[in-house]
């Protein structure tokens, strides 16, 4: 639906201030950005430190920790197997690798291990690249233009984005390796933006130093996810992908190694055993918890299960404190309610303004900080913009990359979201959008080191699902980043592990019972159960008629 | 078997209509709140999705629908997660159909386009129907890349096919029976790795990497407080935005 006459007329407040905020962009004058003090203060509006909003988790290797009620509610969950009925003396798959999740961290593990002569099951909840990789537009970082950047930047950008609290070795080797996995891509034939010579076109990013945002139009994520499917697929001898088989437990062996994991095929609603050397979780994030209520732009598959079998199974967590919200997400129309509109339209030039079609921050504020400002401007000002479905967002001026670039810019550089809004008859090249901060990454998850190597021996890490690499904040461009050098280490290690290992010793699921005991030594009686899998969207009017005292055949 | 409160994040706005307009999903009549979107209509109907959702944002090709509008012959498609349902409209969702894809060795083969004529022959089947143009959802011109396709022009392919998501609506509808978005991807990725030039500067950083020029730098980084890591951090000089490419920072040490 296009903008109401309300907006209509509040568009026009956005429009008389335009000429003079590009012409100040031109001059490269910018709001200052926020001091340190500042920075701090502004941050009382996160949702992140909201007290009231988390609690203690009771059980298990971080007993103890204050994270979201959300996440404690699966973490404080029971399995949806009994382990008593699982009969462990054979195996439905062998493999040397199994990789759990198929978006671009476990595909780009799943290359890398065939490499190294391992036979690869990758096993995924819905189709392959259905995951948040897929999702990704804006770009990105890799250090590549020697003459202005290097990793040595890139690494105080990491650390400065993460409030100094990412884990310093994880972060070296992000940055360290980060060029190499951007060329790793041209290989295999990504096609990222180019200028005729080759050289590769970059923009700068929140709380980036120097441009070093790589991306394939605005469809980054899409770029990147098919071409490494299209690879696998082209190694599908090697890599057999199972779909719609969500891993529900690992499997380990009597001396404590990781020696598979036990799928659900959602379709027959039948368990099935794979016995593996070595086990990859790249699951990825949380966004479908919800944290807080928010809309989220996550895809319909991150539920945090990787986070909560790992977490049965004896791996840490950390960073989970945090969460990352974004600031741009689709407030209306409110069909597309949540939906991300990347930073690099805000890279592009394009300002945020309250309804007196004022600034209130700089638009290259790192994520947390330009979400609270937004927050701030909306909850404490009062000086955000009335949308008709109740809620309030603020405008990020799209028509002035058109005014900075030249008329068609933002057609020709943001096609998918211009396409999108179309769709509702809005022109983003002539109209501003209305925005407001969403649920977008999970900042912390397992605890890993700089190896894909966890606690439990045998089980690496990567992607979205660990947690160290971005402290308590990620900037944007890091996590593709991220999913593609752990994606590729974790890979290749696994596939060295499962190469050194012999024995594979007698499969047991006592963890899950240990974890039961656990849960009830606690006193935690609940009727949970978690992984998740799939959020539920079930409305309160269906619920009230899905009466079924007992089911015949298959049970659900 | 769920974990969570029904009520939370995105149920909520599917509950905000109050104006109702009917749809058949399979043959089916349910009443749904005007505005919603064809997947969330579903799930207001009591639909859960296992197959047929994935991304919810109009990217990863999962829920390709065909629908039609009564009285009107015309078939009509359409992103479930993107398209806002119409009364009236008889729907079904086509979240996968069988495709032909031929593995091939990116390594090994070259750029001319015979690479690509051997692999899919069927190419030559198109009759210039375009009736996969008509039905992509992301108003791709199919018909037009597979023309660049079989005139060798792989660069103007990349370009028509870019926004590509794969949802294979094309080739439920294909004439000459191919799979188009497959032949795509094949077309793009020689493209990308043996028609666009290669970035110099790219390689020429992995190498310097390599060589271990800035290992030191990065350790004394790391070796630092978080105190002085703020110092340095708050140093750093800032590329301004509209800078051309070729900006060069006043200090170099570290480059
Ligand atoms: C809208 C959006 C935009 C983004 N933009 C950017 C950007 O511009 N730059 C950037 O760097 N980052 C961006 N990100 C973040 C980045 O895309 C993700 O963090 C990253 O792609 C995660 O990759 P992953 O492989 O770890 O997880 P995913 O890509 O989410 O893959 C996880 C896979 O695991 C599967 N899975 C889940 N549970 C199970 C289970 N129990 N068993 C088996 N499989 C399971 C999922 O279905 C999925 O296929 C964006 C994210 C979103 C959502
Ligand atoms: S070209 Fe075909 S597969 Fe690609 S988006 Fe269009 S209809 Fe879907
Ligand atoms: S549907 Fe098939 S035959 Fe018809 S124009 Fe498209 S590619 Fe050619
Ligand atoms: S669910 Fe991904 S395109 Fe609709």
């Amino acid at each position: 639906m296009p903008y109401p006459q309300e907006l209509k007329e509040l568009i026009k407040v956005v429009e008389k201030t335009r000429p003079e905020r590009v012409a100040k962009k031109k001059k490269n004058e910018e709001v200052p950005f926020l001091s340190l003090e500042e920075r701090k203060k502004i941050l009382d509006y996160h949702p992140d430190f909201k007290e009231e909003g988390r609690r203690e988790i009771k059980v298990g290797p971080s007993k103890g920790y204050r994270i979201a009620h959300e996440m404690v509610d699966v973490l404080e969950a029971n399995s949806r197997v009994n382990p008593d009925l699982v009969d462990l003396s054979h195996a439905d798959y062998e493999t040397d690798v199994l990789v759990i999740g198929g978006g671009g961290a476990g595909t780009s593990a799943a290359l890398l291990a065939q490499e190294q002569g391992a036979k690869v099951i990758i096993a995924t909840k819905l189709r392959h690249g259905d995951a948040n990789t897929m999702m990704a537009e804006g770009g990105i970082q890799a250090a590549t233009k020697g003459w202005k950047d290097s990793p040595y930047y890139h690494y105080l950008d990491v650390m400065g984005g993460g409030h100094f609290k990412n884990i310093p070795d994880l972060v070296d080797t992000l940055v360290t390796e980060a060029p190499d996995a951007i060329l790793w891509m041209e290989k295999h034939g990504c096609n990222f933006s180019k200028f005729q010579d080759g050289t590769l076109k970059t923009l700068h990013g929140g709380g980036t130093c120097r441009k070093r945002m790589h991306f394939a139009a605005d469809i980054t994520g899409v770029e990147i996810m098919r071409t490494i499917r299209d690879e696998a697929r082209n190694r599908s001898q090697d890599i057999r992908v199972i779909e719609f088989s969500p891993a529900v437990e690992l499997i380990l062996n009597e001396k404590g190694e990781c020696s598979g994991a036990l799928l659900y095929n959602m379709e027959t609603e039948e368990y099935f055993i794979v016995k593996a050397k070595a086990v990859i979780m790249a699951t990825g994030g949380s966004g479908r918890l919800h944290i807080q209520n928010f809309m989220t732009t996550n895809h319909y598959g991150a539920t945090a299960d990787g986070i909560v079998i790992a977490y049965r199974a004896g791996v840490g967590i950390s960073f989970l404190h945090t969460v990352q919200y974004h600031p741009t997400g689709v407030v209306f129309p409110e069909q597309a309610e949540g939906i991300l509109i990347t930073e690099k339209f805000r890279g592009s030039g394009a300002n945020l303004v309250n309804i007196d079609g004022q600034q209130f921050v700089n638009e290259r504020e790192p994520r947390d900080l330009e979400a609270a400002a937004i927050i701030k401007e909306c909850v404490e000002k009062g000086k955000g913009v009335p949308a008709p479905t109740g809620k309030f967002g603020i405008w990020l001026d799209s028509p002035m990359i058109d005014a900075l670039s030249g008329t068609g810019t933002v057609e020709k550089e943001f096609p998918g979201k211009f396409i999108l809004y179309k769709r509702f008859g809005i022109d983003i090249s002539k109209e501003p959008m209305l925005i407001y901060p969403t649920l977008h990454y999970q900042n912390g998850g397992l605890e890993f080191k700089n190896t894909g190597e966890t606690a439990l021996p045998g089980l690496f890490v990567a992607g979205e699902v660990g947690g160290g690499i971005h402290g308590e904040n990620r900037l944007m461009g890091n996590s593709l980043l991220d999913i593609l050098v752990f994606g590729r280490i974790a890979g290749k290690n696994a596939a060295d592990y499962a190469k050194s290992r012999s024995d594979m010793g007698k499969l047991t699921l006592d963890h899950v019972r240990t974890y039961h005991k656990n849960l009830e030594e606690a006193g935690i009686e609940t009727d949970r159960v978690a992984p998740m899998l799939l959020p539920d969207y079930t409305l309160p009017h269906v619920k009230e008629r899905q009466l079924t005292a007992c089911y015949v055949g298959t049970l659900r | 078997m769920s974990t969570t409160d029904t009520t939370k994040g995105e149920s909520k706005e599917t509950t905000s209509g109050k104006e109702l307009v009917s749809i058949f999903v399979m043959g089916k009549k349910y009443e749904v709140p005007k505005n919603l979107t064809i997947m969330k209509s579903m799930e207001y109907a009591g639909y859960k999705y296992i197959r047929g959702c994935g991304c919810r944002g109009g990217i990863c090709g999962a829920c390709g629908t065909v629908y039609r509008k009564p009285g009107d012959y015309h078939i009509y498609v359409g992103l479930a997660c993107q398209t806002v349902v119409e009364d009236g409209m008889y729907l079904t969702q086509l979240p996968f159909f069988p495709a032909n894809r031929a593995a091939y060795s990116l390594e090994a083969i070259g750029s001319e386009p015979e690479e690509v004529y051997k692999k899919y022959p069927e190419l030559f089947r198109c009759v210039a129907c375009n009736a996969c143009s008509k039905v992509c959802p992301m108003d791709i011109s199919v018909m037009d890349y597979i023309a660049a396709i079989k005139q060798g022009d792989f660069e103007k392919a990349t370009e028509l096919s870019f926004d590509c998501i794969q949802c294979g609506l094309c080739t439920v509808r294909c004439m000459g029976e191919m799979s188009q978005y497959h032949i795509a991807q094949m077309v793009r990725r020689i493209t990308g790795s043996k028609i666009t030039p290669q970035a110099s500067h790219l390689k020429a950083m992995v190498d310097k990497i390599k060589t271990g020029k800035y290992t030191k730098a990065i350790k004394d980084l790391k070796g630092m407080n978080e105190d002085q890591l703020r110092k340095v951090y708050q140093q750093r000089e800032m590329e301004p935005t509209e800078a051309p490419d070729d900006w060069k920072p006043a200090d170099v040490t570290y480059l």
